[in-house]
Protein backbone atom coordinates (compact mmCIF):
# COMPACT_ATOMS: atom_id res chain seq x y z
CA UNK A 1 0.00 0.00 0.00
CA UNK A 2 1.24 3.45 -0.75
CA UNK A 3 0.15 6.75 0.65
CA UNK A 4 -2.35 8.91 -1.16
CA UNK A 5 -0.24 11.90 -0.18
CA UNK A 6 2.98 12.06 -2.14
CA UNK A 7 5.97 12.77 0.04
CA UNK A 8 6.61 16.48 -0.26
CA UNK A 9 3.35 17.33 -2.02
CA UNK A 10 1.70 20.37 -0.39
CA UNK A 11 4.44 20.44 2.27
CA UNK A 12 2.67 23.03 4.40
CA UNK A 13 -0.29 20.63 4.79
CA UNK A 14 1.89 17.60 5.42
CA UNK A 15 3.93 19.39 8.05
CA UNK A 16 0.86 20.43 10.05
CA UNK A 17 -0.64 16.98 9.52
CA UNK A 18 2.48 15.47 11.10
CA UNK A 19 2.15 17.73 14.15
CA UNK A 20 -1.47 16.65 14.51
CA UNK A 21 -0.85 12.94 14.01
CA UNK A 22 1.89 12.89 16.64
CA UNK A 23 -0.49 14.42 19.18
CA UNK A 24 -3.40 12.21 18.14
CA UNK A 25 -1.58 8.89 18.33
CA UNK A 26 0.32 9.67 21.53
CA UNK A 27 -2.95 10.93 22.99
CA UNK A 28 -4.58 7.65 22.08
CA UNK A 29 -1.78 5.74 23.76
CA UNK A 30 -2.39 7.72 26.95
CA UNK A 31 -6.13 7.07 26.75
CA UNK A 32 -5.33 3.35 26.84
CA UNK A 33 -4.22 3.75 30.46
CA UNK A 34 -7.79 4.58 31.42
CA UNK A 35 -9.03 2.04 33.96
CA UNK A 36 -5.59 0.39 33.89
CA UNK A 37 -3.51 3.03 35.66
CA UNK A 38 -1.34 2.03 38.61
CA UNK A 39 -3.96 3.70 40.79
CA UNK A 40 -6.97 5.97 40.60
CA UNK A 41 -4.94 9.17 40.75
CA UNK A 42 -2.71 8.13 37.84
CA UNK A 43 -5.69 6.98 35.85
CA UNK A 44 -6.95 10.54 35.97
CA UNK A 45 -3.47 11.93 35.28
CA UNK A 46 -3.24 9.72 32.18
CA UNK A 47 -6.63 10.80 30.91
CA UNK A 48 -5.64 14.45 31.39
CA UNK A 49 -2.51 13.89 29.29
CA UNK A 50 -4.64 12.15 26.67
CA UNK A 51 -7.17 14.99 26.58
CA UNK A 52 -4.45 17.64 26.28
CA UNK A 53 -2.88 15.81 23.35
CA UNK A 54 -6.14 15.00 21.58
CA UNK A 55 -7.15 18.65 22.00
CA UNK A 56 -3.89 19.65 20.31
CA UNK A 57 -4.55 17.11 17.58
CA UNK A 58 -7.95 18.68 16.96
CA UNK A 59 -6.37 22.13 16.49
CA UNK A 60 -3.57 20.89 14.23
CA UNK A 61 -5.80 18.64 12.15
CA UNK A 62 -8.45 21.34 11.72
CA UNK A 63 -5.78 23.62 10.34
CA UNK A 64 -4.31 20.80 8.24
CA UNK A 65 -7.75 20.20 6.74
CA UNK A 66 -7.92 23.88 5.76
CA UNK A 67 -4.50 23.72 4.15
CA UNK A 68 -5.52 20.58 2.30
CA UNK A 69 -8.46 22.49 0.85
CA UNK A 70 -10.72 19.52 0.21
CA UNK A 71 -13.44 20.59 2.62
CA UNK A 72 -12.54 18.00 5.22
CA UNK A 73 -12.73 18.32 9.02
CA UNK A 74 -10.34 17.25 11.76
CA UNK A 75 -12.68 14.29 12.37
CA UNK A 76 -12.36 13.23 8.74
CA UNK A 77 -8.59 13.28 9.04
CA UNK A 78 -8.57 11.43 12.36
CA UNK A 79 -11.12 8.76 11.55
CA UNK A 80 -11.10 8.26 7.81
CA UNK A 81 -7.45 7.76 6.93
CA UNK A 82 -5.63 4.46 6.81
CA UNK A 83 -2.18 3.81 8.28
CA UNK A 84 -0.22 4.78 5.16
CA UNK A 85 -1.71 8.26 5.25
CA UNK A 86 -0.65 8.94 8.82
CA UNK A 87 2.42 11.06 9.44
CA UNK A 88 3.12 10.39 13.13
CA UNK A 89 6.59 9.39 14.34
CA UNK A 90 7.05 5.68 15.03
CA UNK A 91 7.88 6.46 18.66
CA UNK A 92 4.30 7.56 19.31
CA UNK A 93 2.84 4.30 17.99
CA UNK A 94 4.69 1.87 20.19
CA UNK A 95 2.44 -0.03 22.59
CA UNK A 96 2.36 0.70 26.32
CA UNK A 97 3.95 -2.31 27.97
CA UNK A 98 4.19 -0.86 31.45
CA UNK A 99 4.36 2.47 33.27
CA UNK A 100 8.14 2.45 32.78
CA UNK A 101 7.91 2.46 29.00
CA UNK A 102 5.11 5.03 28.98
CA UNK A 103 7.21 7.26 31.21
CA UNK A 104 10.29 6.82 29.00
CA UNK A 105 8.27 7.69 25.88
CA UNK A 106 6.64 10.68 27.53
CA UNK A 107 10.00 12.07 28.58
CA UNK A 108 11.45 11.63 25.10
CA UNK A 109 8.43 13.03 23.34
CA UNK A 110 7.38 15.82 25.68
CA UNK A 111 10.91 17.25 25.59
CA UNK A 112 10.79 16.95 21.79
CA UNK A 113 7.39 18.61 21.56
CA UNK A 114 8.42 21.29 24.02
CA UNK A 115 11.46 22.31 21.99
CA UNK A 116 9.50 22.13 18.76
CA UNK A 117 6.58 24.21 20.05
CA UNK A 118 8.87 26.70 21.75
CA UNK A 119 10.31 27.49 18.33
CA UNK A 120 7.03 27.25 16.43
CA UNK A 121 5.67 30.03 18.65
CA UNK A 122 7.77 32.28 16.38
CA UNK A 123 6.56 30.72 13.14
CA UNK A 124 5.83 33.15 10.31
CA UNK A 125 2.54 31.25 9.92
CA UNK A 126 0.36 32.90 12.57
CA UNK A 127 -1.95 29.94 12.85
CA UNK A 128 0.92 27.59 13.64
CA UNK A 129 2.30 30.11 16.14
CA UNK A 130 -1.08 30.45 17.84
CA UNK A 131 -1.62 26.68 18.25
CA UNK A 132 1.96 26.16 19.40
CA UNK A 133 1.53 28.85 22.04
CA UNK A 134 -1.53 27.18 23.50
CA UNK A 135 -0.03 23.69 23.32
CA UNK A 136 3.26 24.80 24.86
CA UNK A 137 1.59 25.38 28.25
CA UNK A 138 0.25 21.84 28.26
CA UNK A 139 3.50 20.31 27.10
CA UNK A 140 5.39 22.21 29.79
CA UNK A 141 3.34 20.27 32.32
CA UNK A 142 3.79 17.00 30.42
CA UNK A 143 7.55 17.49 30.53
CA UNK A 144 7.40 18.14 34.25
CA UNK A 145 5.22 15.06 34.82
CA UNK A 146 7.54 12.86 32.75
CA UNK A 147 10.68 14.24 34.40
CA UNK A 148 9.28 13.63 37.88
CA UNK A 149 8.36 10.06 36.99
CA UNK A 150 11.74 9.44 35.37
CA UNK A 151 13.45 10.49 38.61
CA UNK A 152 11.05 8.53 40.75
CA UNK A 153 11.42 5.27 38.81
CA UNK A 154 15.11 5.72 38.03
CA UNK A 155 16.03 6.38 41.65
CA UNK A 156 13.31 4.20 43.19
CA UNK A 157 13.82 0.48 43.59
CA UNK A 158 15.93 -1.96 41.55
CA UNK A 159 12.80 -3.06 39.76
CA UNK A 160 11.55 0.44 38.94
CA UNK A 161 14.99 1.36 37.58
CA UNK A 162 15.14 -1.84 35.54
CA UNK A 163 11.71 -1.28 34.02
CA UNK A 164 12.38 2.34 33.15
CA UNK A 165 15.73 1.41 31.63
CA UNK A 166 14.01 -1.29 29.61
CA UNK A 167 11.50 1.28 28.36
CA UNK A 168 14.29 3.54 27.16
CA UNK A 169 16.22 0.60 25.67
CA UNK A 170 13.12 -0.47 23.71
CA UNK A 171 12.44 3.02 22.40
CA UNK A 172 15.91 4.35 21.53
CA UNK A 173 15.73 2.86 18.05
CA UNK A 174 12.95 5.35 17.23
CA UNK A 175 14.88 8.43 18.34
CA UNK A 176 16.85 9.12 15.13
CA UNK A 177 13.58 9.46 13.21
CA UNK A 178 12.65 12.43 15.39
CA UNK A 179 15.45 14.44 13.83
CA UNK A 180 15.26 13.35 10.21
CA UNK A 181 14.67 16.37 8.04
CA UNK A 182 13.26 16.15 4.55
CA UNK A 183 14.21 18.63 1.86
CA UNK A 184 10.73 20.09 1.94
CA UNK A 185 10.74 20.50 5.70
CA UNK A 186 14.01 22.37 5.36
CA UNK A 187 12.42 24.63 2.75
CA UNK A 188 9.50 25.36 5.07
CA UNK A 189 11.98 26.07 7.85
CA UNK A 190 13.93 28.44 5.59
CA UNK A 191 10.70 30.37 5.07
CA UNK A 192 10.24 30.59 8.85
CA UNK A 193 7.10 28.43 8.79
CA UNK A 194 8.45 25.19 10.26
CA UNK A 195 11.27 23.97 12.47
CA UNK A 196 13.85 21.76 10.78
CA UNK A 197 13.92 18.66 12.98
CA UNK A 198 17.68 18.27 12.77
CA UNK A 199 18.10 21.72 14.34
CA UNK A 200 16.62 20.61 17.64
CA UNK A 201 18.61 17.40 18.09
CA UNK A 202 21.47 18.97 20.04
CA UNK A 203 19.17 20.70 22.52
CA UNK A 204 17.05 17.56 22.94
CA UNK A 205 20.09 15.38 23.56
CA UNK A 206 21.45 17.84 26.09
CA UNK A 207 18.19 18.03 28.05
CA UNK A 208 17.55 14.28 27.98
CA UNK A 209 21.09 13.27 28.89
CA UNK A 210 21.10 15.62 31.87
CA UNK A 211 17.82 14.16 33.19
CA UNK A 212 18.88 10.56 32.59
CA UNK A 213 22.27 11.04 34.24
CA UNK A 214 20.48 12.28 37.34
CA UNK A 215 17.96 9.41 37.18
CA UNK A 216 20.67 6.76 36.90
CA UNK A 217 19.53 5.65 33.42
CA UNK A 218 21.88 4.83 30.57
CA UNK A 219 21.43 6.38 27.13
CA UNK A 220 21.89 4.28 24.04
CA UNK A 221 24.10 5.43 21.22
CA UNK A 222 21.96 5.94 18.14
CA UNK A 223 24.60 7.71 16.10
CA UNK A 224 24.32 6.75 12.45
CA UNK A 225 21.21 4.64 12.97
CA UNK A 226 17.90 5.28 11.29
CA UNK A 227 14.53 3.63 10.91
CA UNK A 228 13.94 1.71 7.70
CA UNK A 229 11.19 3.40 5.81
CA UNK A 230 9.73 6.84 6.24
CA UNK A 231 6.54 8.14 7.75
CA UNK A 232 6.52 10.62 4.88
CA UNK A 233 6.03 7.72 2.48
CA UNK A 234 3.35 6.21 4.71
CA UNK A 235 5.55 3.59 6.37
CA UNK A 236 4.80 2.69 9.98
CA UNK A 237 5.27 -0.09 12.49
CA UNK A 238 2.53 -2.71 12.68
CA UNK A 239 1.19 -1.14 15.88
CA UNK A 240 -0.40 1.85 14.15
CA UNK A 241 -2.88 -0.43 12.37
CA UNK A 242 -4.03 -1.85 15.68
CA UNK A 243 -4.51 1.63 17.12
CA UNK A 244 -6.61 2.70 14.15
CA UNK A 245 -8.68 -0.49 14.29
CA UNK A 246 -9.72 0.52 17.77
CA UNK A 247 -9.83 4.29 17.36
CA UNK A 248 -11.73 4.32 14.07
CA UNK A 249 -14.05 1.38 14.68
CA UNK A 250 -17.14 3.34 15.62
CA UNK A 251 -16.86 5.79 12.75
CA UNK A 252 -16.22 2.98 10.26
CA UNK A 253 -19.05 0.79 11.53
CA UNK A 254 -21.56 3.62 11.91
CA UNK A 255 -20.47 6.28 9.40
CA UNK A 256 -23.37 8.61 10.16
CA UNK A 257 -22.99 8.47 13.95
CA UNK A 258 -22.55 11.82 15.67
CA UNK A 259 -20.64 11.82 18.94
CA UNK A 260 -19.83 14.40 21.53
CA UNK A 261 -17.12 16.77 20.38
CA UNK A 262 -13.87 16.81 22.25
CA UNK B 1 1.34 -0.60 45.03
CA UNK B 2 -1.22 1.84 46.33
CA UNK B 3 -0.82 0.35 49.81
CA UNK B 4 2.70 1.71 49.95
CA UNK B 5 1.58 5.22 49.22
CA UNK B 6 0.71 7.83 51.79
CA UNK B 7 -2.56 9.69 51.95
CA UNK B 8 -2.26 13.44 51.49
CA UNK B 9 -4.97 15.94 52.38
CA UNK B 10 -5.48 18.54 49.67
CA UNK B 11 -6.21 22.24 50.19
CA UNK B 12 -7.07 24.50 47.28
CA UNK B 13 -7.17 28.29 47.16
CA UNK B 14 -9.69 29.28 44.55
CA UNK B 15 -8.74 32.97 44.32
CA UNK B 16 -6.01 35.26 45.49
CA UNK B 17 -7.01 36.72 48.85
CA UNK B 18 -9.10 33.76 49.93
CA UNK B 19 -7.75 31.06 52.20
CA UNK B 20 -6.96 27.47 51.21
CA UNK B 21 -9.89 25.14 51.75
CA UNK B 22 -9.86 21.42 52.31
CA UNK B 23 -11.23 19.67 49.21
CA UNK B 24 -10.31 16.01 49.67
CA UNK B 25 -7.34 13.70 49.58
CA UNK B 26 -5.04 11.83 47.18
CA UNK B 27 -2.61 8.95 47.41
CA UNK B 28 0.99 9.70 46.44
CA UNK B 29 4.51 8.46 46.99
CA UNK B 30 5.87 11.93 47.76
CA UNK B 31 4.83 15.55 48.05
CA UNK B 32 5.54 16.50 44.43
CA UNK B 33 3.45 13.59 43.21
CA UNK B 34 0.70 14.61 45.60
CA UNK B 35 0.67 18.10 44.05
CA UNK B 36 0.46 16.63 40.55
CA UNK B 37 -2.29 14.21 41.52
CA UNK B 38 -4.21 16.97 43.28
CA UNK B 39 -3.77 19.21 40.24
CA UNK B 40 -5.28 16.55 37.99
CA UNK B 41 -8.03 15.59 40.40
CA UNK B 42 -9.15 18.89 41.86
CA UNK B 43 -8.21 21.75 39.53
CA UNK B 44 -9.03 20.48 36.06
CA UNK B 45 -12.06 22.73 35.84
CA UNK B 46 -10.20 25.85 36.94
CA UNK B 47 -11.14 25.45 40.59
CA UNK B 48 -7.93 26.86 41.93
CA UNK B 49 -4.72 28.80 41.62
CA UNK B 50 -2.79 27.36 44.55
CA UNK B 51 -2.52 23.89 46.08
CA UNK B 52 -1.31 22.73 49.48
CA UNK B 53 -0.88 19.06 50.27
CA UNK B 54 -0.23 17.72 53.75
CA UNK B 55 0.50 14.11 54.71
CA UNK B 56 -2.69 12.97 56.45
CA UNK B 57 -0.63 11.27 59.14
CA UNK B 58 0.91 14.62 60.11
CA UNK B 59 -2.44 16.09 61.03
CA UNK B 60 -3.11 16.15 64.75
CA UNK B 61 -6.85 15.92 65.35
CA UNK B 62 -8.96 16.45 68.43
CA UNK B 63 -10.43 13.34 69.98
CA UNK B 64 -14.23 13.10 69.62
CA UNK B 65 -14.33 11.50 73.09
CA UNK B 66 -13.02 14.77 74.50
CA UNK B 67 -15.67 16.77 72.72
CA UNK B 68 -17.52 17.71 75.90
CA UNK B 69 -14.42 18.93 77.66
CA UNK B 70 -13.16 20.87 74.67
CA UNK B 71 -16.33 22.37 73.27
CA UNK B 72 -19.02 22.02 75.93
CA UNK B 73 -17.90 24.94 78.11
CA UNK B 74 -18.44 27.39 75.27
CA UNK B 75 -22.07 26.55 74.94
CA UNK B 76 -23.43 28.51 77.93
CA UNK B 77 -21.36 31.64 77.38
CA UNK B 78 -23.74 33.57 75.23
CA UNK B 79 -22.06 36.84 76.14
CA UNK B 80 -19.18 35.84 73.87
CA UNK B 81 -21.42 36.18 70.86
CA UNK B 82 -21.68 39.70 69.50
CA UNK B 83 -25.48 39.53 69.49
CA UNK B 84 -25.88 42.21 72.18
CA UNK B 85 -24.49 45.01 70.11
CA UNK B 86 -26.36 47.21 67.70
CA UNK B 87 -24.37 47.28 64.55
CA UNK B 88 -24.44 50.59 62.71
CA UNK B 89 -25.99 50.31 59.29
CA UNK B 90 -22.90 51.71 57.58
CA UNK B 91 -20.90 48.65 58.63
CA UNK B 92 -22.98 46.45 56.38
CA UNK B 93 -23.00 42.69 56.54
CA UNK B 94 -20.62 41.15 59.06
Amino acid sequence: MTSIYTNGDNPHFQYVLGLGDDALILGHRWSEWLSKGPNLELDIAASNLALDLIGQADLWLSYAAELQGEGKSSDDLAYLRDTHDFRCHWLTEQPNTDWGLSTARMLMFSVYQYIRYERLVNSSDERIAEIAKKALKEVTYHRRFATEWTMRLGLGTDESNRRLQKGFDTLWRFVPELFETTAWEQELADKGIAVASKDIEAEWTEVISAILAEADITMADTAGKRVIGSRHDGHHTEHLGHILAEMQFLQRAYPTAQGATW
Amino acid sequence: MQNDWDLYEVFIRSKRGLSHKHVGSVHAADGRMAIENARDLYTRRSEGESIWVIPAKEIVASDPAEGDALFGPAQDKVYRHPTFYDIPKEVGKM
